[in-house]
């Protein structure tokens, strides 16, 4: 691919990007180019930082040094939520559902992002209901149809995965970050959901990390694999995995 | 596995609109109320009353907000102090008063906080503490607040300039209608669009910033609206007994709605109402047991707390599986 179709192509980047935590570097330089459209993956050992990164990216932490760019506009100073406004919506490690409220309400509350604000204290929720259909919908889509009236808490952690997920694709982002979105899930359970990431990754585009490196393999169009807070390889699945240095610091770190 | 698409919605999927037992709660306890007066003294049922919706305003932000104010006396005292001053040294009507009270606890609210919503969990108590004890040290040594006296002999005046609110009986019926439409008030926004928002912060904040929700101006707002209803209740409480005084800006009154509201179950409707009554009606007709009030309240709490955590409310709404 030439170097300036690529260029244009690059819905997130970071240059640089940098996290201390007193004393303790947990993200290092690291230097990342999402292209528009693509599955890309973060891969790497427990603690290399991938997690920081996504909390970075999103403004969940504030970055030690560097900066970020989303659709060519520096983000490097916007809010979290500003962020999210913009169209990149990210999912979390440990998962993150709303416990208390219902499967259906857990996606409508996300759909309800379209109203605005929502400060009308006034008015009755039954406005919402509008977006109960299309809830119901997306409910299904991941397959907890039988559970749209369960609360979300009470939910097996699979359920919890794949009820986030529709939650995040509710807002129809344009760029989604996953933070491990199969672990802890059965087999069937991977298997639908790689299907979906597949299936929704048609108009958008999906940064995400992921353990399972049979999905990451199948899925991702591009990898980055991170040790130690930075950088160690990039490229295609198979070009990282030959990498000698990953190998190695897959092995290190004890895995595979 | 393949589900079929359902045809239609599962009725409780979505939460929405009055339950009909919440409806029916609602008439039930306006129908006791209503016949309360003839039985028990007004002037009990109104403290009853009041501290019924002080501890509503704190289960909004508590229970659906997710906040643990430790300091909402600070609200409920400053309301007491206008509300009284402005009825005794102006001369201003019983619904200007009030009106002005409430007012006061807006503005207090708004300015506390917007600090501290700053801070989460127990930072957030203890920073709403310590305004409330800048609040109570400003009570203490203010000119108009009279002091340790407090002020006293607060007349209660004429609703609209022709209600003779003197007659306890009259009072009654007007704190019924006010304390009536706080509750329906604190209902609504439970229930509003704004409320679903509040319930997906209180269960995961950072998820809400990830959908791309302001989280700290929902948290303001709600924060403003309960020290405003607390507010409410300290106007109201001062005129019934035409007494504002340390008392209500006192710790110990942050202390007791929390009580109140954990005793009858946080995060229900009904719970903080049980709670205000169970307390009250203990300090009432235990009184003649001094300081060993305050022991019992202190066993009933570590009783509640180890036997029902989710309040008394709570449990009930378990066992009959319906949110009340
Ligand atoms: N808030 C924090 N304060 C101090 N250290 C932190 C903080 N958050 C993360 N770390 C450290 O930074 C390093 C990177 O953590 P991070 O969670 O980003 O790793 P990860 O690649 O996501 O690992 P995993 O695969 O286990 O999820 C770890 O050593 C972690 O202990
Ligand atoms: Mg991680």
């Amino acid at each position: 691919m030439s170097t300036a179709a690529a260029k244009d192509d690059i819905i997130l980047s970071a240059q640089g990007l940098t996290k201390r935590f007193a004393g303790f570097v947990a993200v290092n330089g690291v230097d990342l180019a999402v292209r528009r459209g693509s599955i890309h993956a973060l891969i790497g050992p427990n603690g290399a930082g991938k997690t920081t990164c996504f909390n970075l990216l999103t403004k969940f932490l504030q970055p030690s040094a560097g900066a970020i760019r989303f659709n060519g506009r520096d983000i490097t100073s916007l809010s979290p939520a500003a962020i999210a406004r913009l169209g990149v919506i990210r999912s979390f490690q440990i998962s993150a559902v709303f416990p208390r409220l219902t499967v259906l309400e857990n996606v409508r509350i996300a759909l309800q992002r379209r109203r605005g604000d929502s400060f009308d204290f006034w008015r009755s929720e039954k406005v919402l209901s509008a977006f109960d259909e299309d809830a119901l919908r997306r409910v299904d889509e991941v397959g907890l149809a039988d559970y749209a009236a369960a609360e979300a808490g009470d939910l097996s952690y699979g359920r919890k995965r794949a009820l986030e997920i529709a939650t995040t694709l509710a807002l129809e982002p344009e760029l989604m970050l996953l933070d491990e979105p199969m672990a802890g899930m059965g087999q069937e359970d991977v298997a639908r959901i790689s299907a979906l990431i597949r299936r929704i990754s048609a108009n958008r585009t999906i940064l995400m990390v992921e353990h399972n490196l049979s999905v990451v393999a199948d899925l991702s169009d591009r990898i980055t694999v991170l040790a130690r807070g930075e950088v160690l390889a990039e490229g295609t699945y198979e070009e990282v995995s030959g990498d000698a240095r990953v190998i190695e610091a897959y092995i290190g770190a004890g895995h595979e | 596995m393949a589900v079929d698409a359902p045809a239609t919605l599962p009725n409780s999927a979505a939460k929405v609109g009055a339950p009909r037992h919440h409806t029916l709660v609602f008439f039930a306890l306006l129908l006791i109320m209503l016949v309360a007066p003839f039985v028990l003294y007004p002037v009990f049922l109104m403290k009853v009353m009041c501290f019924a919706l002080f501890a509503s305003a704190l289960n909004l932000l508590l229970g659906f907000g997710g906040l643990l104010s430790f300091g909402h006396a600070a609200y409920f005292g400053i309301a007491a102090y206008v509300s009284a001053y402005t009825a005794k040294v102006w001369g201003l009507p019983p619904e200007l008063a009030i009106l002005l009270g409430t007012a006061a606890a807006a503005v207090l609210g708004l300015l506390i906080g917007a600090l501290a919503i700053r801070r989460q969990g127990i930072y957030f108590a203890m920073v709403t503490l310590a305004f409330a004890q800048m609040v109570y040290f400003f009570s203490l040594q203010a000119p108009f607040t009279g002091g340790e006296d407090g002020i006293q002999a607060v007349p209660r005046g004429r609703l609209f300039g022709f209600i003779d609110l003197a007659n306890d009986l009259t009072f009654y019926f007007v704190v019924l209608a006010i304390v009536t439409g706080g509750m329906l008030a604190i209902y609504r926004i439970i229930h509003s669009p704004f409320g679903q928002v509040l319930k997906a912060i209180r269960d995961n904040e950072p998820r809400s910033t990830s959908l791309g929700y302001k989280v700290d101006r929902y948290k303001l707002a709600v924060f403003v609206m309960s020290a405003t209803l607390a507010g409410l209740a300290g106007a109201i409480k001062a005129l019934v007994f035409q007494l504002a005084s340390l008392t209500d800006v006192h710790w110990t009154m942050s202390g007791e709605v929390v009580l109140m509201t954990l005793l009858g179950g946080m995060g229900t409707i009904f719970g903080p109402l049980v709670g205000a009554a169970v307390i009250i009606g203990m300090q009432n007709y235990f009184a003649s047991f001094g300081a060993w009030v305050t022991v019992l309240q202190g066993m009933i709490f570590v009783i509640s707390v180890l036997l029902f955590r989710e309040g008394i409310v709570g449990v009930i709404s378990r066992w009959i599986k319906k949110p009340l």
